[in-house]
């Protein structure tokens, strides 16, 4: 069985090698050779549950060591994998919800020239993210943590011929270096703490380390968990990654990858439980970005970026989970999951209706969209209730699950993060409610697209609506099972332990909150979407409506705070380097030049000079000598 | 061989008892890579006496690629038979050494001669000349330039086919040069192997009043510094009543008092041992190309033809650097405080010069040979090191650099026009585009001189210079980093013309080789990579053989 971990990993990463180094030859049949083996993988995966099911749950971890990887001194790194309950959920997650999108993609990439690179891309992406979470050690996640990244770059700027993709690629990397360089400080901070990358001994020793040395790792996880997941501060990337194809945003910046900053925190979970101050620091991010997010969400009129500050306020309600500790890591990850379900049903709906729609992005030129696309009506609709939390979908399971922990913290911090996490379901609820009657509801607002063709919207072809069912399936039921005699809870907790807390509110109280904000959320926006007609361009708003429509400036305030100083200290550093060392270099050389041209002119070609130097030169040899013995 | 055995024996028995000459006894077993190659050479002058013209080409070849290869062979077996280590001793009576350093030099110049044949027996690359191939050496060699007589003998067809045997009468020189354990031997050998490139350097093919100049110079300057060294050995002698290294070297320890009546005014006399010392030093440095002995090389190394520049520019080097180690490490240790300081400085200026003088050359060969000075300059810190480490960094760059030296010029050979050898630099401007293997090839070797890790040159370098750090020359070593980073320069700049400049409509093309060059190229290349990427079995297998017999 162990020899299957590996296997999961390389069947990804060979499709990806034939894909890419294979040339026009698969252009014909790529596609169906990448879905094919992200089936395989996924089929792998299942084999695996099945047999991790069958052993006691103390003894689930699997462990398979494939190479020494870099054996110098008491330096080790290993490339070797661990398979316990934690990394199998993402690798059902992964290789489950990935298929479902390489299949997905044979219809929603079928007229791009280029689809067996996008193919090749996506299985590179699953290999990478399949690495990261089954490596048994830091430096080995490290490699996926920056695959995934790599992949990422590439598929958000698949359409590298738009300017904006190739810009939002650059800027998804370089915003993504921030966080990495945060995790690499935190490896190499471990291996001076802990001497080993491993997670076995650097989480076991965790506690007796010091709480200085612990809290700085943990900050650095949480700098690293900010990049990759889109949390303030280091946010500002994902909207624009939508400038990738769809199927990408669904898998990639929705249902996986962004979800890796949350992976890392809850796999570092007694790093975080011995550093109570990166654990503040870790809630204080969630809390902020899950309003962040929902606020960014509620202005958007691109259905994608709409449904990308809903991820980002999602994974904020993640983060904050994996924040408190071990009443939280559970939910955190059960949200996870559901999370992968109902936005990638989401995303694909919103892929599903552009492809309708001559790839308009504009919710505000949609409208009355249910009686053209009745499939895509209904799995966007349950994907709409299960992240919305309406009572028995998957995303009520969860979501409740967080703010009843939140509230569990105690004190006024409890307070605070549970009214916030109250607050951003509120949110949630409107903006949500807007995306749904802006695009299904209503009156048609469309428009003809630039070259003047009217939008004749269809039901997308079956490749496509499959995978939406099978994803509003998983939304409606994942939530209910997972709860079912809290079996998530019974399947984790042996990985990221468990605790109650004691909540000052009853779950029953909880609930009902949770359901009357939900309640208010819909209301408001049926109140202004629902009952008068929308305008075709958007009304100026108000000043949060328009800090919001402008992701509540945060480029601004990247561009004043990070980007304006950077290049006054590089327009520096360029004068100093002209004036200074340039003129230094310059002048050397010169020098350098000049004397050689002199020196040259003593090679004159007469064989009568040469003997001078070779006489001068002896007895400046001898007087030396002499000179040498004198002194 | 054996007629130095008896000059030398002559010399010293005349002095002591001029009434009765004993029989010299010579260990011909412990001589034989020596032995071997000047028998060949005697074959090749039969050769030349006997065999048809027509033939004489191939059986010179097999008789110079044969014994080479079987004096390498000869080196293997003394080596593997412990006389590099435990069994290191001095034969023929003390005029030889046979000892670590000797062997790992003699094998390092018998490898460096059988790739430098490769290139002498090159004849696909001069156009066809009725009908006939051709080499790179002139069709008479007596014949005057440009008059009847030599067009007549290349209309005839005719080669230089002594160059082999030229060749290997050479390297029986540089063989006997690193292991001589006298004085007389050691000018014996100079001359032995001095005498036979003058020759091969006026025997180009094409541009020969330029290679005959460079013949005349070399002869006229190699003559000047042989007078330098025999008068420093006449002093020595005077010194030490003796011109063996080791009897040298224990009067200079003190540990001689026996004053030969004859020699009663002058033995012990530190005067004439510094005077004597730094002449002989002198000599020696000339054959390195160190400054200010080295101006000849520039000239030289253009004039001579091609494949002899660099057999010249390799093993002459290995020899002179092997005899130089011994004269400091065997007979002069006790004098280190007075020669360090000494040969600081023409380390140093050797250094700067080779490499300051370097970055306005226009011609390649020219360039390559202020390149070669500037490398003997960092051979040079590794000398001063004077510690074992010192010894084992010198022997291993000796090996590398020779190769890299040789690949360098087999490459120079390939890039022709309608003149021969299109050596000015302005001629290789866009090589890398029309030619990329070749302009490939020669970047590796530039990469090499300038020092690149993942090369030999890196290796060798930070062996050197490590050496020269740990025995004490910092400042040395500061001041080789520098002239490295110059060198950089017009190494890189040469690279930068082979492949970013718009190649010349009247440039060069690359004659396509014979395997000779080809694997005399291919040689090189593969002795740089090995070098560079796994230095260090060689660098033990040198360190092992760091050590001097006395």
């Amino acid at each position: 069985m162990e020899n299957l971990i590996g296997l999961l990993v390389a069947v990804p990463l060979l499709g990806a090698a034939l894909l890419l180094c294979g040339g026009r030859r698969l252009d014909g049949k790529g596609h169906y050779i990448g879905t094919v083996l992200a089936a395989a993988s996924f089929a792998i995966g299942a084999v695996l549950f099945a047999d991790m099911l069958g052993r006691g749950e103390h003894d689930r971890a699997l462990h398979s060591k494939v190479f020494s990887w870099i054996p110098v001194g008491g330096f080790r790194a290993d490339v070797a994998f661990q398979l316990d309950q934690l990394s199998m959920t993402f690798v059902l997650l992964i290789t489950g919800v990935g298929t479902l999108i390489h299949i997905y993609s044979i219809g929603y990439m079928e007229h791009d020239e280029r689809r067996r690179r996008f193919f090749g891309y996506l299985n590179l992406f699953l290999a990478a993210m399949l690495l990261l979470v089954l490596a048994d050690n830091y430096l080995l996640l490290y490699v996926g943590w920056e695959g995934v990244g790599l992949a990422s770059y590439l598929l958000i700027g698949f359409w590298q011929h738009k300017p904006s993709a190739a810009t939002a690629a650059k800027k998804a990397f370089i915003v993504n270096r921030v966080g990495d360089v945060g995790l690499s400080i935190a490896i190499m901070l471990m291996f001076t703490t802990f001497g080993t990358f491993a997670f076995a001994p650097v989480l076991s020793n965790a506690g007796d380390a010091g709480e200085g040395k612990v809290t700085a790792i943990g900050l650095m996880l949480l700098l690293a968990a900010c990049g990759k997941s889109a949390q303030v501060p280091l946010q500002s990337w994902l909207g624009d990654a939508m400038e990738g194809p769809t199927p990408v945003s669904a898998l990639i910046h929705a249902a996986t990858m962004v979800t890796a900053g949350v992976y890392l925190i809850t796999r570092s979970g007694a790093i975080f439980n011995a550093a109570p101050d990166a654990q503040a620091a870790v809630v204080a991010v969630g809390a902020v970005t899950l309003l962040f997010g929902a606020i960014v969400g509620c202005a958007k009129d691109d259905i994608k970026k709409a449904l990308a500050g809903s991820t980002m306020s999602q994974i904020g309600y993640m983060i904050l989970a994996a924040g408190l500790g071990p009443i939280g890591y559970v939910f955190a990850i059960m949200h996870l999951v559901t999370h992968g379900f109902f936005k990638a049903g989401l995303f694909l709906g919103a892929g599903s209706v552009m492809h309708a729609m001559n790839d308009e992005v504009d919710m505000r030129k949609y409208g009355g969209l249910r009686k053209y696309m009745p499939v895509t009506f209904v799995t966007f609709g349950l994907g709409y209730l299960a992240i919305i939390g309406f009572p028995g979908l998957s995303g009520f399971w969860s979501k409740d699950k967080i703010i009843e922990a939140a509230f569990a913290k105690g004190g006024t911090e409890g307070w605070i993060l549970g009214g916030a996490a109250l607050l951003g379901a509120a949110i949630t609820a409107y903006y949500m409610t807007r995306v749904m009657l802006l695009t299904f509801f209503g009156e048609k607002r469309w428009v003809p697209d630039e070259e003047g063709h009217e939008p004749h919207p269809h039901e997308s072809p079956s490749s496509m609506t499959i995978p939406m069912i099978v994803l509003a399936v998983g939304s409606v039921f994942a939530g209910g099972l997972f709860s079912l005699n809290d079996a998530f809870l019974k399947w984790l907790e042996p990985v990221t332990g468990h605790s109650h807390g004691d909540s000052p509110l009853s779950a029953a109280a909880v609930t009902g909150g949770t359901m009357v904000v939900l309640l208010i959320g819909v209301a408001l926006a049926w109140a202004q979407y629902g009952r008068r007609p929308v305008p075709r361009t958007a009304p100026r708003g108000s000043l949060l409506t328009r800090a919001a429509r402008r992701d509540l400036l945060q480029d601004d305030f990247n561009h004043v705070a990070l980007v304006k100083p950077g290049q006054y200290l590089t327009r520096g550093l360029v004068y100093v380097d002209h004036k200074l060392v340039d003129g230094v270099v310059n002048g050397t050389a010169a020098s350098v030049g000049g004397l050689s041209g002199r020196l040259r002119k003593l090679q004159n070609g007469y064989a009568r000079t040469y003997a001078v130097s070779m006489f001068g030169g002896t007895a400046v040899l001898i007087a030396a000598t002499l000179l040498m013995r004198a002194v | 061989m054996t007629h130095a055995a008896t000059v030398h024996s002559l010399w010293t028995t005349a002095a002591a008892a001029p009434d009765k000459i004993p029989s010299p006894h010579v260990e011909y077993g412990q001589l034989s890579p020596t032995l071997i190659v000047l028998g060949a050479a005697i074959v090749g002058v039969l050769v030349e006496a006997f065999i048809p013209r027509r033939q004489r080409y191939v059986a010179q070849l097999f008789v110079s690629v044969v014994a080479l290869a079987a004096a390498f062979a000869a080196v293997i077996g003394l080596a593997a038979g412990g006389y590099g280590t435990s069994k290191a001793r001095v034969a023929a009576m003390g005029a030889i050494a046979v000892d670590g350093p000797a062997l790992f030099l003699q094998g390092t110049i018998l490898l460096v001669a059988l790739v430098a044949v490769f290139t002498f027996a090159e004849r696909r690359l001069d156009p066809v000349v009725h009908g006939n191939r051709v080499d790179s050496f002139a069709a008479q060699a007596a014949a005057v330039p440009g008059g009847d007589a030599e067009k007549a003998a290349v209309k005839a067809g005719f080669t230089t086919t002594e160059v082999f045997p030229l060749v290997l009468f050479a390297v029986g020189g540089m063989l006997v040069f690193p292991s001589a354990n006298d004085l007389l031997t050691l000018f014996v050998a100079l001359e032995v192997f001095s005498l036979p490139l003058y020759i091969l350097c006026a025997l180009a093919r094409r541009q020969r009043t330029l290679s005959q100049e460079a013949a005349v110079k070399y002869f006229l300057l190699g003559a000047f510094s042989s007078a330098f060294l025999l008068f420093g050995i006449a002093l020595l002698y005077g010194y030490a009543g003796t011109v063996s290294y080791s009897g040298i070297a224990d009067v200079v320890d003190g540990q001689v008092r026996n004053v030969t009546p004859a020699l009663a005014g002058t033995m012990g006399n530190d005067a004439l041992l510094l005077i004597g010392g730094a002449m002989v030093l002198m000599g020696l440095l000339f054959k390195i190309g160190a400054v200010p002995f080295h101006m000849w090389t520039p000239d030289v190394y253009q004039g001579a033809p091609t494949p002899v520049t660099g057999f010249m520019a390799a093993a002459t080097k290995v020899a002179a650097f092997g005899a130089l180690l011994r004269l400091l490490y065997v007979v002069l240790p006790g004098l280190r405080w007075d020669w360090r300081p000494v040969m600081w400085g023409v380390a140093i200026v050797t250094m700067l010069g080779g490499a300051i003088v370097a970055v306005t050359q226009t011609d390649v060969k020219r360039l390559l040979a202020y390149s070669s000075i500037a490398h003997a300059g960092f051979i040079l810190a590794g000398v001063i090191a004077t510690t074992p480490d010192g010894i084992s960094s010198v022997l291993f760059y000796l090996a590398a650099y020779s190769f890299v030296t040789l690949g360098a010029f087999a490459v120079v050979t390939l890039v022709r026009d309608a003149g021969g050898e299109a050596t000015h630099l302005s001629k290789w401007a866009g090589l890398g585009r029309r030619s990329p293997l070749v302009a490939a090839v020669f970047a590796v070797f530039l990469l090499a001189f300038a020092g690149i890790p993942l090369t030999s040159g890196f290796a060798g370098k930070f062996a050197v210079f490590k050496a020269a750090a740990d025995g004490g020359a910092g400042p040395l070593v500061v001041i080789g980093v520098i002239s490295s980073a110059i060198a950089a320069f017009f190494y890189i700049r040469v690279i930068v013309l082979m492949f970013f400049s718009e190649p010349r409509t009247d440039g060069p093309s690359v004659a396509v080789p014979s395997p000779l060059t080809s694997s005399a190229i291919a040689i090189g290349v593969a002795v740089t990579l090995v070098l560079g990427v796994a230095p260090q079995y060689f660098l033990d297998l040198a360190s092992q053989a760091g050590v001097f017999v006395r």
